[in-house]
């Protein structure tokens, strides 16, 4: 953690920025009285869950709102200049070269038809006044700057040439070109996978210290902000309500709703107990309570809250941290670092057993379109799921661990291998029978995408029950349906409304309940809280949880958040360029990671104690179409050896009941597996 | 990329055999070749001679498909199919009803088509792409309303309108340029100003609309953002960012119609009495001349096939995606 | 015995399916929650249902022309079987039998008492040329011929008071109405319509209604002594023709709907959701079509057509059906050359849909494919589907007056702008200039054309989910 430089002259100041947003006549307040100041060389992070108003902050100070968003009230001093009413011109000025700013999502942000040197270059033309040569040369540096490879030849690439973290690495670029006093990074590793994250925001960090800028963090993650920020000022409902140093804000958050975030994270919670998720929702724009925004949400709610609205007000003896509460909370609520939980390594009688899985989809080229080779999705995993226990199934995006979860509902045709079920091999692979799919389920990621917006939710939690043949007269169906809502925490009544009146966490439940609906037996959740709030994720968490425990269901569990897999999972596997590189109790896996993949993996996600560093990973990982030969994660292993480049090593199993697809497996691991 | 373009190659010639099959079914399938002799010979003179004498002058006499008393080779190639519809693909369209050659009053015919329709084109494309990005630039303003309200009026009215009215207006009673009529060489211009003229204007409604749609699209992207947040100019960052982005929808629609150019404009050849396909097309029609009808069905297909290529060739100059894979 | 005989022609049959098929479709859609909230949102455009009033008054008088009977003949002595008339009439005729029997000899300028064009007329001072009195055409003035122009602004007056009059009733009823259902005083119910926050934007009916009015009562008081739009070369009054080619144009514009839609819906879908060789296929056959000019591929198959009613006239009982037929047949032709714009549109659009969260769900139930294409794919392209059908409408109104005027339209004894403008545009080269036909007919497929654009922007801005 760098210090601050210790200047108390503020380069930043926002004073009462509200913000509205207009709908024919209407206003709609929408940020109500922003206060905050950032100092040269501060990382501030702003955090949240969505719709709090974080990143139209963050436009709002660049002047670069939506036409329907309206500033309505406030100052923000830059550099001692009020921004708000600087003619457009002067603005346009600063853009670039005062405040920089990096947005979410690398692979829209970037022209997709100009080069990356045009891109990054009519920066260094527009604030710097540079021309011809002194452009590229600048450029070049820029990018050596940032971290990547070869930038000369860089320069001429498009953004489609790029991976993900090299493109958000060409923004950050850009960002720095104008060589600005303040980078605005909203939401910088949200997009990305854990490792390319991790050395996104050591760049950040990097480049602030050497460069002295002042940098606002938009962030939904506290990890993240445990890594990054000097000070956090907690947003909700369109107000600051927790404005703390860092280490202040983690010894001992304040705010009720920020003690919530917390309780509700599956890593700062023992494992085995309840994460605490925040009831109800966020409050709409449209229908803010007067008094305390929080207040209908708050487990210290009292009459006060409901009757008078509570200031950002400073704390006695540390006035830099401010809290809007009437009756703040006090005292830590971190709990110590979870243990490893006693997770029985025993297995019970394998419900589903997937033996040499394959799923590979044909490369066609050339003028006739033949098969020119084969993208190896999944290639070769074994997996055993027991009733009531839940597999991990981990891995950075594109390693297969979707394709595997659709490969074994029938959703994809699978290339080579076997689906056991009790022994058995199932009927309904490639046949006409059906009624395996009774069996096993599947809950999707995105529950915007997995509720059909034309169906009510009634006809949703029917369809299935009906095409096997679960119901077959409509009454049954109905109260089926309503039973199916109540357990997962939905009232009865809703089977009327469309999938539109619900929120992101309720239509998750709908989704499960549309999969409890045939009473399955094994349960596949394809990352069903990625998309969700952390509060949200408590509650759906929870719900999987006690399912589980109440109806004894496996679970195939495919997430890329190790924190999750610790909170719920009994075994993990790790996938790494479709296939499964280490493979065993959650406990054992987490604690003492046995292949260097999942060492580095784990290295990178981002700790609430700020604590960790992570480890370097070299280089991009390889197309699944032209794996590496030998053992695939060889090129970028920092253990590898000669014997790794020859030959993909096989998942052999350690003393621990653990496997491993490693030569040269942590001595760490071995020397547990000794112990054990 | 160069098998990109050689696989749009090879993909054309099972399109041209299909449009060749669907005319031939057209013309000789669904109507016999005696129906055809019915109507031109006109009810008094048919006879079963006069019928079997025209069918003989035109070659249409012969089995369609296979030819079972000749041999060899020629139970394929003594046929209708061969004669009138395969022999196409190598340029030999045969003779229309007033015996001239097809195909050279095709090839003569092109040049005063493409003197209408190039002009007419160009200038179109550089007009209503102008007023597209000024509406674009100017979004949600008022000029912008009126400007979508004016082409939505533009484009209700009828082309006939804006070709009787232009013609009436500016060669009748203003008496600036001929009614009608071609010249060869430079002499030209005069019959060609007011055909393009009213080309231009008849296609502004729609054409502009569409092209502000397909910028708006753009504006609303998250790279306009970034270039915004660069502190570019928002000049620079229309026509550097956003215009070169619309290129490639724009193209899509652009490209594919330069070809067809060459085909001519059917209503505006045929009201300003220029001699291009386009009238040929229309004589064609009227006269019942089903080998000239035949055959521009044909050629225009060719040329809409070109128009494709062209455009995939035309998206490797403005989409690096493509370039490059 | 009945004084007509029904005659119930195939294009009528279609038109009036059509009708009965979109109030169908349009009470299903007020089921589904969605659907309704696009018309909801339709309703409260002012521009959207001032277009719609317009259009319905198109409707109303295409559809009183879609009513055919053939009148029965005075019985012949001796016989005792009824006889009808070959003529088949329509109620729109019957209605307006006024303008169509009151035929002069020729061209004759909007409410003029003369004909266009000088006779020879035998007097006793000798022949004389002269332009002879109308027969019709403001015979009632008598020798009065320089009153006309005080009768024109007489009746001309007397209709738009009249309009007025009723345009005033109507808005006062509407008034009483809304006031009585808010429960709020006259003049508030009179500002809430203004400031458009009537769940209709009876802002915009009022004043199309109004327009509407204005022009029709005028025209209406004179044309019964008048030919308001003058005559064409046969001596046809103008005004029938324009109101006559209102249906041709609707059934032009509605009817060849029915046949593409089956075919883009059908074939966009099917090629989306199977994909491989299904999807090769048809893309295979739309490109086909594609790549030939759509003009020209109208040309050969109307020519094609053409050829085959000429050579069997057995098939056709009288001139109204054989014209019918024709026009069907130019419906379908229509129809088969442009089903693919919109099926690729829907092909691209189901293979991005077929992708999603909730369709995968509903194959990991085993539901077959056309089950889930009935239950999840079509009800989310409606919006595409409805969208483009009112966006094709207007285009095949135009694409009818220039087929027509090539010579491949509609059978040139069927009245339609294409035909109007095709028969009078020769005589623009006469001195002075007969413009009347021209200009009518232009007038009215402006003011059709435009009314279906205006309201197909209001549909697809309504129904389009991104503005949901």
């Amino acid at each position: 953690m760098p210090s601050i430089p210790d200047t108390n002259d503020a380069l930043l100041t926002v004073q009462g920025l509200s913000l509205a947003i207009r709908r024919g006549r209407a206003h709609t307040p929408a940020v109500a009285g922003l206060d905050f100041s950032l100092r040269a060389g501060e990382t501030l992070a702003l955090v949240g869950e969505s719709g709090c108003g974080k990143s139209l902050t963050a436009q709002a100070l660049m002047r670069l709102l939506p036409p329907a968003i309206r500033v309505t009230a406030g100052q923000v001093r830059f550099q001692g200049r009020e921004l708000l009413n600087l003619p457009e011109a002067a603005m346009r000025e600063l853009r670039g070269r005062g405040m920089g700013m990096i947005f979410q999502e690398p692979a829209t942000s970037l022209n997709p038809v100009l080069t990356v040197g045009q891109q990054i270059g009519e920066v260094l033309v527009r604030h710097l006044g540079l021309q011809g040569r002194a452009v590229r040369e600048r450029a070049e540096a820029l990018l050596q700057q940032v971290g990547i490879a070869d930038p000369a030849r860089r320069l001429d690439e498009y953004p489609f040439q790029l991976s993900g973290g090299m493109k958000q690495r060409v923004m950050i670029a850009m960002a720095l070109a104008g060589e600005p006093s303040l980078l605005i990074a909203d939401e910088p590793s949200t997009a990305l996978d854990v490792t390319v994250q991790s050395q996104i925001l050591d760049l950040l960090q990097e480049l602030q210290a050497r460069r002295g800028m002042a940098l606002l963090l938009i962030t939904h993650d506290l990890g993240v902000v445990a890594r990054m920020a000097h000070r956090v000022g907690v947003m909700y409902a369109g107000q600051l309500v927790e404005l703390a140093s860092r280490d202040a804000f983690f010894q001992e958050a304040r705010h009720p709703y920020s003690r919530a975030l917390f309780a509700a994270l599956p890593e700062a919670v023992p494992r085995g107990a309840r994460l605490q998720a925040l009831a109800g929702q966020v409050p709409a724009f449209a229908a803010m309570p007067k008094a305390c925004r929080f207040a209908e949400r708050c487990d210290r709610v009292q009459s006060l809250c409901r009757e008078q609205a509570p200031l950002l007000t400073p704390l006695a003896g540390n006035p830099e941290n401010q809290v809007r509460c009437h009756f703040p909370g006090s005292g830590s609520f971190l709990a110590a670092a979870a243990g490893p939980g006693a997770g029985s390594p025993t297995f019970g009688p394998a419900l589903l057993e997937v033996s040499g899985l394959q799923v590979h989809f044909p490369i066609r080229k050339g003028i006739l379109q033949r098969v020119r080779g084969q993208v190896r999705a999944v290639d070769g995993v074994s997996l055993e799921l027991a009733p009531g226990r839940t597999l991990a199934l981990v891995g950075e995006s594109g390693c297969g661990k979707t394709t595997v979860g659709k490969a074994l509902m029938q959703l994809l045709p699978l290339t080579a291998g076997s689906v056991r079920w009790q022994g058995q091999a199932l009927a309904g692979q490639g046949g006409k029978d059906r009624s395996w799919r009774r069996r096993m389920q599947m809950v999707f990621q995105d529950p915007f995408a997995s509720l059909n917006p034309r169906m009510t939710v009634g006809d949703i939690l029917l369809e299935g029950m009906q095409a096997l043949g679960v119901v077959t007269d409509a009454a049954a169906g109905r109260a089926a349906s309503a039973a199916l809502l109540e357990q997962v925490g939905l009232q009865g009544d809703s089977l009327d409304r469309y999938p539109h009146e619900f929120s992101g966490g309720q239509r998750q439940r709908i989704a499960i309940a549309r999969a409890l609906a045939v009473s399955p037996q094994v349960l596949i959740c394809d990352e069903p809280t990625s998309a969700l709030d952390v509060s949200v994720q408590a509650q759906i968490l929870n719900l999987l949880k006690d399912l589980q425990e109440r109806l004894q269901m496996a679970y195939l569990f495919i997430t890329h958040n190790f924190a999750v897999v610790e909170y719920l999972a009994h075994e993990v596997a790790v996938m790494y360029l479709g296939r499964v590189v280490e493979r065993g109790s959650t406990a054992r896996v987490l604690a003492a990671p046995a292949h260097p993949y999942t060492e580095v993996l784990l290295s990178a996600v981002p700790r609430l104690d700020g604590r960790g560093r992570p480890i370097a990973l070299a280089g991009e990982t390889p197309s699944p179409a032209a794996p590496p030969a030998g053992c695939h994660f060889h090129p970028r292993c920092p253990r590898a050896v000669a014997l790794c480049r020859e030959r993909y090593p096989d998942l052999l199993p350690l003393a621990d009941g653990r496997q491993v697809a490693c030569h040269l497996p942590a001595a760490s691991a071995v020397q547990l597996d000794g112990e054990g | 990329m160069l098998a990109y373009i050689l696989r749009r190659l090879l993909y054309a010639l099972p399109i041209l055999i299909g449009v060749n099959l669907l005319t031939f079914a057209l013309f000789f399938v669904v109507n016999t070749p005696d129906d055809m002799a019915r109507l031109q010979l006109g009810v008094k003179h048919v006879t079963p001679e006069a019928i079997q004498k025209w069918k003989a002058e035109r070659g249409y006499d012969r089995p369609l498909f296979w030819n079972p008393a000749a041999g060899g080779l020629q139970q394929l190639s003594d046929t209708i199919f061969f004669d009138k519809s395969a022999r196409m693909f190598v340029g030999d369209f045969g003779q229309a009803e007033d015996g001239r050659d097809i195909a050279r009053e095709i090839t003569s015919r092109m040049g005063p088509s493409l003197a209408i329709a190039l002009p007419t084109f160009v200038l179109g494309l550089f007009v209503t792409i102008s007023l597209a990005l000024i509406l674009a630039f100017f979004r949600a303003t008022a000029l912008d309303f009126w400007g979508v309200v004016a082409c939505v009026g533009l484009m209700s009215i009828s082309s006939l309108f804006y070709i009787i009215g232009g013609q009436y207006l500016v060669a009748k009673v203003w008496q600036l340029v001929p009614i009608s009529g071609f010249g060869e060489g430079l002499d030209a211009w005069r019959f060609l100003v007011l055909p393009v003229l009213i080309g231009v204007v008849g296609g502004i409604g729609s054409s502009t609309r569409w092209y502000r749609t397909i910028f708006l699209e753009e504006v609303g992207k998250d790279y306009v953002r970034t270039a915004r947040a660069k502190g570019l100019p928002e000049t620079l960052v229309f026509f550097r960012h956003i215009l070169k982005n619309a290129m490639i929808p724009i193209l899509t629609g652009v490209v594919v119609v330069i070809p067809l150019l060459f085909m001519g404009s059917l209503l505006t050849e045929s009201f300003f009495g220029i001699p291009g396909l386009g009238s040929y097309t229309i004589d064609a029609i009227n006269a019942q001349d089903f080998a000239v009808v035949r055959s521009m069905v044909f050629i225009g297909s060719v040329l809409y096939i070109a128009g494709l290529i062209l455009t995939d060739i035309s998206y490797t100059l403005v989409d690096p995606r493509i370039r490059f894979e | 015995m009945m004084p007509i005989q029904p005659v119930l022609l195939w294009s009528d049959l279609l038109l009036w399916l059509l009708l009965a098929g979109a109030l169908g479709l349009g009470f299903l859609s007020a089921r589904a929650a969605h659907l309704r909230q696009a018309w909801r949102r339709l309703g409260r455009g002012a521009v959207a249902m001032g277009a719609a009033t317009l259009l319905s008054a198109f409707l109303l008088v295409g559809l009183l022309d879609s009513l055919h009977y053939r009148l029965r003949l005075p019985p012949a002595p001796g016989q005792t079987q009824a006889m009808y008339g070959v003529e088949v009439l329509s109620l729109l005729d019957g209605l307006l039998s006024g303008l169509r029997e009151r035929n002069e000899k020729t061209y004759s300028a909007p409410l003029a008492t003369r004909l266009y064009a000088k006779e020879s007329r035998d007097t006793p001072a000798g022949v004389v040329r002269e332009y002879p009195r109308l027969k019709h055409g403001g015979a009632h003035l008598g020798e009065d011929e320089a009153g006309r122009d005080r009768d024109v602004l007489q009746r001309g007056f007397a209709g738009l008071v009249l309009a007025f009059l009723i345009w005033l009733a109507l808005a006062g009823g509407l008034v009483a109405h809304l006031a009585w259902r808010q429960g709020c005083s006259h003049r508030e119910a009179w500002r809430a319509i203004w400031q458009g926050e009537t769940a209709l934007a009876w802002r915009g009916v009022l004043p199309a209604l109004g327009g509407l009015l204005l022009v029709a009562l005028p025209i209406f008081f004179l044309a019964g002594d008048y030919h308001v739009f003058g005559t064409d070369k046969v001596g046809q009054d103008v005004l029938y023709q324009v109101l006559k080619s209102i249906r041709t144009a609707l059934v032009i514009g509605l009817v060849t709907t029915l046949v593409m839609l089956p075919l883009a819906v059908v074939l966009g879908i099917v090629a989306g959701y199977f994909r491989g060789w299904v999807d090769d296929l048809i893309q295979y056959v739309y490109t086909v079509l594609n790549s030939i000019p759509g003009v020209l591929l109208i040309a050969a198959a109307v020519l094609m057509m053409q050829m085959l009613i000429d050579t069997h006239p057995q098939w056709f009982a009288t001139a109204a059906e054989r014209a019918d037929l024709r026009l069907l047949a130019l419906c379908a032709i229509l129809g088969m050359t442009s089903w693919t714009g919109l099926a690729r549109l829907l092909r691209g659009e189901t293979l991005k849909l077929r992708e999603l969260e909730y369709i995968q769900a509903a194959r990991a139930f085993g539901i077959a494919p056309p089950r889930i294409i009935a239950r999840h794919i079509l009800p989310n392209l409606m919006h595409i589907v409805v969208i483009a059908l009112v966006m094709d409408f207007s285009s095949l109104v135009l694409t009818e007056a220039v087929l027509s005027y090539v010579g491949i339209g509609v059978d040139p004894t069927m009245t339609s702008f294409g035909t109007m403008i095709n028969n009078a545009r020769m005589e623009l080269g006469r001195e002075p200039v007969v413009w009347w036909s021209l200009a009518a007919a232009f007038i009215f497929m402006f003011a059709l054309v435009l009314a279906a654009n205006l309201f197909a922007d209001a549909v697809r801005d309504a129904f389009d989910p991104r503005y949901e």
